[in-house]
């Protein structure tokens, strides 16, 4: 602990000199804080107040606390890499929280007093972070699946100048793509079905030296972690080659949903009802033919032709897909185009409850419209194949009556897409929406499964309010209709997308540091190994599979693989998981640090323990807005609620506050917490705080847990003053005096 | 007129759709309807009619011809434009709804009591007769729509507006002898017979 200097800056600019007592709070960072240097500033942010704390910093300081504004505000005025730095939050904090009244003084002043105090005690816990020193050595990107998605991700790769690995399972590159007789367009003017352009990307990836591609192939093993990735790849002739990777995209597409689960629609029944993909067969046979599409039960001519939309999807009865696959819309108007194009005098007809038209679709609509295809809205009943025609039952939604099409030559059902996403690793004996059981596509050797946890419906994780492409699986993510259902330029710009994602993932493990979303943090969690009780919780809990056991069920940290949300620090019963600047001590003593009034003096004192993310911002901006609360809160940002340690309720209850608040995000299956799983954990964990309440004679009330969102500017100061309202009614703490 | 339908049903067997666009004046803009009902939800009469536009156009299409062309609905538009405006489409709805009246008295389906189908029938006559509207006579002609009786009680409850269009100069009570009328009235009606004579070459009504 050799040279360590301790600095402390107070400002006084934003009108913080005018609300508070900046004099007397320096004299509490450096008389109570302990601090060495402290100066005072009327413009800290200002390039004299940085000159002088760089001046300071050059001068041997290590650590350096500044009491000015949010630590959210001036990051880069206040941006000092080679130290450890502390913020105490008196403008947003502070004086814009609070009312600018004579009897708000005194109180406000207790505020800013105590955040000083806070900072420089955890200024005093704190070392500056340097690095995962197991860093990353390869920058390769491994593409998993060849399909539309696959071959943009690896073209796009190569662009921006990485390599790429490419494994395919067929022994041929374009997927569902290659199938396709033509796609929707994709420019304008969207009148008329194009070509695919699947062969092009397949000649860009199979030319590109910088490429190499395995068809025939699949992973027997994935380990490691980002920036170090090896992959174990099985071959066409039995043997398996090694790959060292530096990050993972997995693009391996869907299956159609299975056609012939739909019997009352006429599948199986006769030749003459397909799904979309039986159609795209029968378009490029009848071009390889030279012939017009022809019916396939006696190749008679086709003179009418039915479109069911939503066939087996959006299905409420729990039988079939419960979703909507958002791209055969389309794909039925360009199907019915391969018609009208070759020949006016065919009558399409489209049933559809709602069409759905993504992208540029309504043009591409009205141009199937001004070429005569008839849309319909109603909802198919049945379909009853006799002979070579097809009868179509189905319920006129407009004129809410049944009605039916007869003589139908050939039916088309427009079935949706079921992921290609691997194993469920929840639940082992999982079958897909198509009744198949599913096979491991990435073979992961870690602890937590072999693939990618799912999301909903069977489709590979992904952050889907915040960041699509993330997965709970740190530098591995899904792109395509892996992730969600969806058509050829969707697929594309998601392919692209998820590769630049790859490739940051890739460059910061090449330097030691987080991937997404603390790109670029430097600290990563240490464990103590000797105090673990090899309770598992951290493995277990880790919403990101970063930990695995040894075999004596010790854990070990796969730093890169970590997200740095500090789950396993908040799950750590025996507290031997901390960050360097970021653990049970530094928010320890900052609860400590707190000044709290006795038990007759009506200022109760309440912990807010507020997610960075979303709760401390939406703080910084209620008092941006002028949106007020109580001077009784104290509010310390954690990483995650999700790293919220039970010692730190404990402490503060012991310590005399009359109560604690936790503001994290919402949890669920729409989630917003960025670690997915933190803010759930932690409401898990805090749902069994009662008991140890009970055991301190307190009442249930003195811990609630807030599910709060960014954008709660307004809700949030309310929360907490009917927080200080029921600690009023309830009274103040017993506990105080005693620490 | 049978014999007009007649012609019509046997030449779009099956495909009033196409019936509607070839012969029905803006109708090959039916196709381009999308269903959203936005028109259906704008018009002032929509509670009033039996369907509306959004209806009529998937009857179109699901060929109900005999129910379109019978529906009092097109003689109930008061032409105010509203679909027509709100349309994401673009769609020319009042000119189709008018379209569609004008084809369904052609082939005399027209709902034979409706009033407003009786007023265009009274106006069409008083204009075309003379070159000129008589608007003494359209008003009587109005009046007396529906038998003698009530047209005399009609014609009283309205005596006051009456006299008063008298006093103010606004009405001739000679007009019900002869009227007013164009210059050239041999001509116009040529003009109208030729214009009927293209209309019907154009839309395929001749046999």
């Amino acid at each position: 602990m050799a040279d360590l200097k301790y600095a402390a800056y107070v400002c006084s600019g934003c009108g913080i000199g005018e609300r508070i007592d900046a004099a007397q709070t320096a004299k509490i960072a450096e008389k109570e804080g302990k601090i060495a240097l402290v100066r005072q500033h009327p413009f800290l942010c200002s390039s004299d107040g940085v000159a002088l704390i760089r001046k300071d910093i050059g001068e041997g300081a290590t650590h350096v606390a500044i009491a000015a504004c949010s630590r959210r505000a001036k990051t880069e005025a206040f941006h000092f890499p080679s130290v450890a730095l502390a913020r105490a939050n008196l403008r947003e904090g502070v004086i814009w929280a609070r009312p600018d009244t004579d009897e708000a003084r005194e109180t406000t002043q207790e505020m800013a007093d105590d955040y000083v105090r806070m900072a420089c005690a955890e200024l005093k816990k704190m070392k500056l972070p340097a690095g995962n020193p197991e860093v990353g050595r390869s920058t390769r990107i491994l593409v998993v699946g060849g399909g539309i998605s696959g071959l943009t991700a690896a073209v796009e790769a190569r662009k921006t100048g990485y390599e790429v690995v490419l494994v395919e399972k067929q022994a041929q590159l374009g997927g569902w793509a290659a199938k396709l007789w033509k796609r929707v367009p994709d420019r304008e003017p969207h009148a008329a079905p194009v070509d695919t352009g699947v062969r092009e990307l397949i000649d860009a990836v199979t030319k590109d030296a910088g490429v190499k591609v395995y068809t025939n192939a699949t992973l027997a093993q994935t380990s490691g972690a980002p920036g170090r990735f090896n992959a174990t790849i099985a071959i066409e002739s039995g043997a398996s080659v090694n790959e060292e990777i530096g990050a993972i995209v997995q693009a391996t597409g869907f299956s159609l949903y299975d056609m012939n689960r739909l019997p009352e629609l006429g599948a199986g029944k006769s030749p003459n009802v397909v799904d979309q993909a039986g159609l795209e067969k029968l378009a490029r046979e009848a071009e390889a033919s030279g012939q017009p599409i022809c019916r396939p039960s006696d190749g008679g001519e086709v003179k009418s032709v039915v479109f069911v939309q939503c066939a087996g999807q959006r299905d409420e009865s729990g039988k079939h897909l419960p979703y909507c696959s958002g791209y055969c819309c389309n794909t039925s108007i360009k199907q019915a185009m391969y018609f009208k194009d070759a020949n006016p005098a065919v009558d399409t007809v489209v049933v559809y409850t709602d069409l759905r038209v993504p992208g540029n679709g309504e043009d591409f609509y009205r141009s199937a419209q001004h070429k005569g295809v008839v849309f319909t809205k109603g909802k198919v009943a049945s379909v009853e194949p006799d002979g070579n025609a097809c009868t179509v039952n189905f319920r006129d939604l407009i004129l809410d009556e049944d009605a039916r099409i007869e003589g139908a030559d050939l039916v088309v059902l427009a079935t949706g897409q079921v992921a290609n996403a691997g194993v469920d690793i929840e639940n082992a004996d999982a079958t897909d929406a198509n009744g198949a059981k599913p096979i491991s596509i990435l073979n992961l050797n870690y602890r937590q499964g072999k693939d990618l946890p799912k999301l909903s419906h069977g489709f590979a994780d992904s952050h889907f309010i915040c960041f699509p492409y993330e997965t709970r699986r740190t530098g591995i993510y899904a792109a395509g209709p892996v992730r969600r259902p969806m058509d050829i330029a969707q697929a594309m710009e998601d392919a692209t997308g998820a590769v630049l994602k790859a490739i940051q993932a890739a460059e910061n493990s090449q330097l030691g540091r987080s991937a997404h979303p603390r790109s670029g943090d430097l600290s990563f969690p240490m464990v103590r190994l000797d105090g673990c009780t090899q309770c598992k919780r951290c493995t277990v809990e880790c919403p990101f599979g970063a930990i695995d056991e040894d075999e004596k069920t010790y854990p070990v940290f796969n730093e890169s693989r970590c997200r740095r949300c500090g789950t396993c620090m908040g799950a750590c019963p025996v507290r031997v998981i901390s960050f360097e600047n970021y653990s049970v001590d530094t928010v320890g003593a900052q609860i400590k640090a707190v000044d709290i009034p006795d038990e007759f003096s009506e200022k109760p004192r309440i912990l807010v323990l507020a997610c960075e993310n979303d709760a401390y911002p939406a703080l910084d901006m209620a008092a941006m807005q002028g949106n007020h609360y109580s001077a009784f809160v104290r509010v310390i940002p954690v990483r995650c609620l999700g790293s919220v340690n039970t010692i730190w309720i404990t402490d503060a209850l012991n310590g005399g506050y009359d109560g604690v608040m936790m503001m994290g995000c919402k949890h669920g299956d729409d989630y917003q917490c960025h670690f997915v799983k933190g803010s759930a954990l932690a409401t898990e964990r805090m749902s069994k705080v009662d008991e140890t309440l009970k055991t301190m004679s307190l009442e249930t009330e003195r811990v609630a847990t807030y599910e709060v969102a960014i954008t709660d500017l307004k809700r949030l100061p309310q929360l907490i003053e009917d927080y200080a309202k029921v600690i009023d009614k309830i009274g103040m703490s017993p506990m105080k005096g005693f620490a | 007129m049978g014999a007009m339908n007649e012609q019509a049903l046997a030449k779009y067997t099956n495909n009033f759709l196409r019936e509607v666009e070839e012969r029905v004046e803006e109708g090959e803009w039916v196709k381009m309807c999308m269903q959203c009902g936005v028109c259906a939800g704008s018009c002032p009469f929509g509670p009033d009619w039996e369907h509306s536009p959004q209806k009529i156009f998937m009857m179109i299409r699901a060929g109900k011809r005999d129910e379109v062309l019978s529906s009092d609905s097109m003689w109930m538009c008061t032409s105010c434009y509203n679909c027509v405006v709100r349309c994401p489409r673009e769609l020319p709805i009042t000119q189709i709804m008018h379209g569609l009246a004008t084809y369904a008295q052609r082939l005399g389906l027209a709902p034979k009591m409706n009033p407003t189908r009786k007023f265009s029938l009274l106006f069409w006559d008083n204009c075309t007769r003379t070159g000129r509207v008589n608007e003494l006579k359209l008003a009587l002609g109005l009046y007396f729509m529906d038998g003698l009786v009530a047209g005399i009680k009609k014609a009283w409850a309205m005596r006051n507006t009456g006299l008063g269009l008298l006093m103010a100069g606004r009405l001739n009570p000679f007009e019900i002898l002869k009227g007013h009328e164009c210059k050239d009235k041999a001509g116009i009606q040529r003009m109208l017979k030729k214009a009927y004579e293209i209309e019907e070459k154009r839309r395929g009504f001749a046999k």
